[in-house]
């Protein structure tokens, strides 16, 4: 069984981003890039799958610029078998995204797609339940549990509240939440092995893929300040703020 | 020009985000239509059509759309989303898990976490964990939004008089199936509805130590939450986590405890009306954003609080 896991080139979750000084986008010059936190646990929970043989093959895709060859280098370094890139330079948007990854699926067959659930850069968290309409494939989103057993996969997932249980036959979309596993370390041996897996560079045309995109970004602000309160002195003081002050008591 | 609302519910009542979701969707400035799909939905229908604002209640009732599977929703509403120019869903699980698919199969880039509508094509959302708010436009006609439920003040839940329209249930999917729910059981409020929230991070030290807030959060009548630190370090669920990836949170007041201020925490709670911040470290980002600060150690501070209470 073959898993596809899409990655997403990202700005490093450690950088604090800053908005342009004209507002039209963040300014992403001479920032440290990587691969979407979510989707390292997606590519590590596929890389497990096949440690225990519920799988064959990992292949990892990316949708971006050149450079996101650089993330799907980590992800082979994870333990992905061979990786797609669809080189283009427009800003994709999560529909583009979802019908790329729709015409890799028809091209490499897996039987499963395991995704990030959100980008840390757009906080969309569409694109795999996009994939998985587009495909007409049943959805788990927010992961915290894969068991493959046959024809089927039994995923528990957060939900407001809790978690629940579902039961989805293959071929299906899973998404990835931050309790799913903790991905390992890449070592030095793996990183200089994955230099040397498979690459495959495709573009959107060859895949006959419009992604031109339908929003604009009109102004990009740094949210509304919150303006820093006062230190009380002591416990009574406080509750004597919150009392008479505040009037949340 | 009508906008169709997705209800959120439990089966026996219209769920709170359901009426801070109408709120965004009122502001588009079109009719509204609020769809209620479950089975045995009994007389929430009727309790719906209460709602102000809302022009028609749509129900469907059937089995197969008992649990919220996103295949059989999306199918729901796709049956009658043609009548629709926006169909706009709470950002809750629920709401995230279903829209896309929606979305997707009308070929429409959807919109998610709206924090406010500018013009019926135009809109603020955050992203980068809710260090930028960037203003989108959209050039499809038809929009699929979800919606940051805490910037939008909930409509009232009475004084309306809506009519009741029943649907025909879409076929079922049965690519999916529902195999159990483990809701945690609590006497507190809900996080995402609480007035008042106690939340603890790292600084609370182990499982055991975060016991020390549950006599305040009693004392309160609060929910309990938690930083994204606290969680990774076990202390406790992964459903207390309040930030950008875990619950966002709005609550007239929000005492953190022990949390430095990740801006991820950040990200979910500085929309709070008063926010309290305890901990023994004076330069911790959280004391940016606190109303009030308290630079002490917490196991003697929060004792002390629910003392003087």
């Amino acid at each position: 069984m073959k898993i596809l896991v899409p990655v997403k080139r990202v700005v490093d979750y450690n950088v604090k981003v800053r908005v342009k000084a004209d507002h039209s986008d963040v300014e992403v010059a001479n920032v440290k890039f990587s691969m979407n936190p979510f989707d390292e646990i997606a590519v590590e929970e596929a890389v497990r799958l096949k440690e225990k043989g519920a799988a064959t093959e990992v292949i990892a895709v990316s949708a971006g610029v050149t450079q996101s060859q650089e993330t799907l280098r980590s992800a082979l370094a994870i333990g992905a078998d061979g990786a797609i890139l669809i080189a283009t330079d427009v800003k994709l948007e999560p529909l583009a995204v979802a019908k790329l990854l729709k015409a890799v699926v028809d091209k490499e067959a897996p039987k499963l797609v395991i995704l990030g659930k959100q980008a840390i850069d757009d906080d969309a968290n569409q694109t795999g339940q996009m994939l998985a309409a587009l495909l007409d494939w049943p959805q788990a989103t927010f992961a915290s549990k894969v068991e493959i057993s046959g024809d089927t996969v039994r995923v528990t997932r957060e939900i407001d509240g809790g978690s629940e249980t579902l039961e989805l036959d293959l071929p299906a979309i899973v998404t990835t939440d931050l309790r799913l596993n903790e991905p390992r370390y890449a070592t030095l041996p793996n990183i200089m092995k994955a230099k040397k897996k498979p690459l495959e560079t495709l573009k959107p045309e060859d895949l006959g893929v419009d992604v031109a995109p339908r929003l604009t970004l009109l102004e990009a602000t740094d949210p509304p300040e919150r303006a820093a309160g006062i230190k009380v002195a002591d416990v009574a003081a406080l509750v004597d703020k919150l009392k008479n002050e505040a009037k949340v008591l | 020009m009508t906008t169709l609302v997705i209800a959120e519910h439990d089966g026996r009542q219209i769920k709170g985000a359901t009426l801070n979701t109408l709120a965004a969707a009122q502001k588009l400035g079109a009719d509204i239509h609020l769809l209620i799909a479950g089975s045995s939905l009994g007389d929430l229908a009727q309790a719906a059509t209460q709602i102000s604002g809302v022009a028609q209640v749509l129900v469907a009732d059937a089995d197969h759309l008992k649990d919220e599977l996103a295949e059989n929703l999306a199918a729901q509403i796709l049956a009658i989303a043609g009548g629709y120019d926006a169909i706009v869903f709470p950002g809750t699980t629920s709401g995230k898990n279903t829209a896309p698919r929606v979305a997707a199969k009308l070929d429409v880039q959807q919109i998610s976490d709206i924090i406010s509508v500018e013009a019926p094509d135009t809109f603020k959302r955050p992203m980068y964990a809710g260090n930028v708010i960037a203003k989108v436009k959209t050039a499809d006609t038809k929009r699929v939004l979800t919606v940051r439920t805490t910037a939008f003040d909930p409509i009232a839940a009475t004084g309306g008089s809506a009519t009741i329209t029943t649907l025909t249930p879409a076929a079922a999917v049965t690519k999916s199936r529902f195999a159990g729910r483990e809701l945690a059981k609590s006497e507190r409020p809900e996080l995402t509805a609480a007035k008042i929230i106690v939340s603890g991070g790292r600084g609370m030290g182990s499982a055991e130590a975060f016991k020390l807030l549950e006599p305040l959060a009693d004392k309160l009548g609060a929910a309990m939450g938690a930083s994204r630190a606290a969680v990774d370090a076990g202390y406790v669920p992964n459903d207390w986590q309040v930030g950008q990836t875990g619950k966002i949170v709005a609550p007239q007041l929000y005492i953190a405890v022990g949390i430095s201020g990740a801006i991820q925490h950040l990200a979910g709670m500085k929309d709070s009306k008063v926010i309290v911040a305890i901990n023994k470290d004076a330069d911790a980002p959280i004391f940016g954003v606190a109303d009030y600060g308290l630079v002490a150690d917490l196991f003697q501070a929060v004792p002390e609080l629910v003392a003087k209470l």
